[in-house]
């Protein structure tokens, strides 16, 4: 095993929809300067956007909506809880982020006057436009990542941030491929690596059988949390109304502007509102509940041409082999509703709140140190949230190493992380990272799927505290399985947090993915607050109230509850 | 630690009569880098498993020898 020695000014990791958007916009402030993106798969075709996607879920356009209305109405979704100053800078720089996609070549959806033909799917403003030819998303990315002259290494898999006095420095991880050992100096470091997709066990058992690409197994988020930075709003959960079994999104944002909806199995509707939230949710898992399932995205009423739009849209983008599921299964949505589950639980800002804390310049809580996409704790973001963020964090940490000199790491500590990467590699007969993944899922499934139980989440986490001895029996046979190997660490740091937080936020929030069985209240006096979790100086997970900022967009929370059940 | 080789059915199928010695676009581009060329006969196989049935194998192959399956468990 060889070790590669890397220096650069702004290190990005993760090269996906934030990841390529923070390295083309640190060259854009400033060409001179070093960037890098490290990215475990291909930038070509990596993370959620790997197929391109359905549409802009965020999309804030002149004319059709302001910041200030996006920024209300994410408040009130998110049940308050959030910096509304990072959420305006989703709505304020996304168009210009569009605009600039645009210019690349990317497609949006226009009317026959040429204007943005935005749709309705949140509750009160238009903010979905669709993308029906937004699948070459990805290469329009890459290429552009090219042409700015931002240096990408492909197949290398980060494990650990470098952090030297309390800043971050670097990172290390390895070759996925030929498993040597990487070791990247920087003077900056920007984490773009995804949601935790991989935290609850699909009810197919597939362990890949996953929303989120499950390359993105909470990296990020464990990362973050060993460089000493906080994270934000674990216990928000993210949980989605999903197809059953092929566990992708339906889509409801796509058909409901159509005219589909979703109904209970005798075809009614029971929410007043597709957008996804967990106050939706938990109106899916009554539902559920009642004897009125399965519950299912209704098409059989529209009539043929809507639905073979709806089908040219749904199978060429995002999740293209929806097609062939409904296909291999003989079901149409002609004469059959698609039936629809609730996920097993992850974490994702893009789409709940759970994430690494940033402020609204995507800096983390460790100096040198920047977030975006999903992996940060800016709610509801989706991706021109990532974009936006990716784009702050490239610029601001341009700014940032200005003056800055590349600082040595610690001789020991790369000693200590390579021995820890690569242990599975001395034991080839090890348990099969599969075993060691599928019990740990599944305990997650078992213990932290909401409603949330006091007991339950108990044993979970002294499940997952002891978790580390499972680990060290894993054995891997080559640097792919190393790969899978490590990755099963990121998950069980995430379940920790996962149960920890939960454990904490002593009331129910969020709908299903905060809804405590024993705390079933909302307590706005007591937990009007994040709760924020880091690890201190001896090494303990340790959780803290974290007041919410002051709002910049007022919202009277007493009179607008955000309420979307049908009665 | 004593193991067993299982069996199992792997969704992505390559038509070894279309795949070309010289090509890796598949390999390169795969999310989850679960695929592979077999050293004997030089064509791309599944090694791995892993599969996101997300499609760039399929779509980015130039002579179409790649049929994505959904994974039998979801099928
Ligand atoms: C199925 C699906 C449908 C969606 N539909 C929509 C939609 O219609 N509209 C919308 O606005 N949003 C949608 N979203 C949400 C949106 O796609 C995401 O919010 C956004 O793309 C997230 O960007 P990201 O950069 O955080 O993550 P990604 O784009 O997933 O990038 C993460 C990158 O990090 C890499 N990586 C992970 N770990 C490591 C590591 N340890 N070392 C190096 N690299 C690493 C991954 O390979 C990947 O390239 C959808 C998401 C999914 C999954
Ligand atoms: S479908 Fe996706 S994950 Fe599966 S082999 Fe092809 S590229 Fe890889
Ligand atoms: S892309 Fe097609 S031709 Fe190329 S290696 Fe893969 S299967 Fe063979």
């Amino acid at each position: 095993m060889d070790t590669q020695w890397m220096k650069t000014d702004v290190l990005i990791i993760g090269g996906g929809t934030a990841g390529t958007m923070a390295a083309i916009k640190a060259k854009q402030a400033n060409p001179e300067g070093e960037v890098l993106i490290l990215e475990k798969a291909n930038i070509r075709r990596s993370g959620a956007i790997a197929m391109g996607m359905d549409g802009v879920n965020t999309a804030v356009i002149p004319g059709n909506s302001t910041p200030e209305q996006y920024v209300r109405e994410i408040t009130i979704s998110n049940d308050g809880i959030l910096n509304q100053k990072a959420v305006y800078q989703t709505g304020k720089l996304g168009f210009g982020v569009i605009q600039e996609l645009e210019s690349w070549g990317v497609k949006f959806q226009k009317d026959a006057q040429g204007e943005y033909d935005l749709k309705q799917v949140h509750r009160v403003g238009k903010y979905v436009l669709p993308m029906p030819e937004g699948k070459d998303l990805k290469q329009i990315l890459t290429r552009q990542v090219k042409r700015h002259k931002a240096k990408v290494t492909n197949r290398v898999m980060a494990t650990r941030v470098l952090v030297k006095d309390g800043r971050a420095i670097g990172a290390v991880g390895f070759d996925v491929r030929n498993g040597d050992f990487v070791v990247i100096q920087a003077k900056a470091v920007v984490l773009c690596t995804g949601a935790s997709g991989r935290l609850g066990l699909p009810a197919s058992g597939y362990l890949y059988g996953t929303y989120e690409n499950p390359t993105n197994a909470g990296d990020g988020y464990s990362m973050a949390y060993h460089a000493g930075a906080e994270l934000s709003n674990i216990e928000c959960f993210q949980i989605n109304p999903l197809i059953k079994d092929y566990n992708g999104p339906a889509c409801a944002y796509v058909a409901s502007p159509f005219g589909a909806y979703t109904a209970n199995a005798e075809g009614n509707r029971f929410i007043s509102c597709d957008y996804w939230s967990g106050q939706m949710m938990l109106e899916v898992w009554k539902e559920l509940n009642s004897g009125k399932g399965p519950v299912q995205l209704k098409m059989t009423h529209l009539d043929e041409d809507t639905i073979a739009e709806i089908e040219t849209i749904l199978w060429a983008n995002e999740r293209p082999s929806r097609g062939r599921f409904h296909e291999g299964r003989g079901e149409n949505y002609r004469t059959h509703g698609v039936e629809m589950n609730i996920s097993e639980i992850g974490l994702c800002s893009g789409h709940s709140a759970s994430g690494v804390w940033v402020n609204e310049k995507a800096e983390t809580s460790v100096p040198g140190l920047y977030a975006a996409g999903d992996m940060a704790s800016v709610p509801h973001n989706y991706m021109i949230g990532a974009f936006v963020f990716g784009m702050l964090a490239g610029t601001n940490a341009v700014e940032y190493v200005a003056g800055l000199d590349h600082v040595d790491p610690d001789p020991e500590f790369l000693e200590v992380e390579k021995t820890r990467i690569y242990a599975p590699l001395t034991r080839p007969s090890g348990v099969p990272h599969t075993q060691v993944e599928y019990k740990l899922r599944r305990l997650v499934n078992d213990y932290l799927q909401p409603p949330k139980v006091d007991n339950k989440m108990e044993i979970g986490l002294r499940n997952f505290a002891r978790y580390h001895e499972t680990l060290d029996l894993m054995g891997a046979r080559d640097p792919h399985e190393l790969m899978r190997c490590m990755e099963v660490h990121f998950i069980r740091d995430c379940a920790e947090m996962a149960a920890r937080a939960s454990l904490y936020r002593r009331e129910s929030r969020w709908g299903l993915y905060h809804y405590r069985v024993d705390y079933p209240d909302k307590n706005n006096d007591e937990w009007f607050c994040h709760v924020n979790l880091k690890k201190d100086d001896s090494g303990n997970m340790v959780l803290f109230k974290r007041p919410v900022e002051p709002y910049i967009v007022e919202v009277d929370l007493e009179r607008e509850v955000y309420d979307v059940a049908v009665r | 630690m004593a193991l067993a080789t299982q069996r199992v059915d792997v969704p992505v199928i390559v038509d070894e009569s279309k795949c070309l010695e010289k090509c890796t676009a598949c390999i390169e581009v795969c999310p989850l880098d679960v695929l592979a060329k077999n050293p004997e006969t030089g064509k791309a196989y599944m090694k791995y498993d892993e599969c996101w049935f997300c499609l760039p194998c399929e779509k980015e192959c130039p002579t179409n020898a790649i049929t994505v399956q959904i994974p039998f468990l979801l099928r």
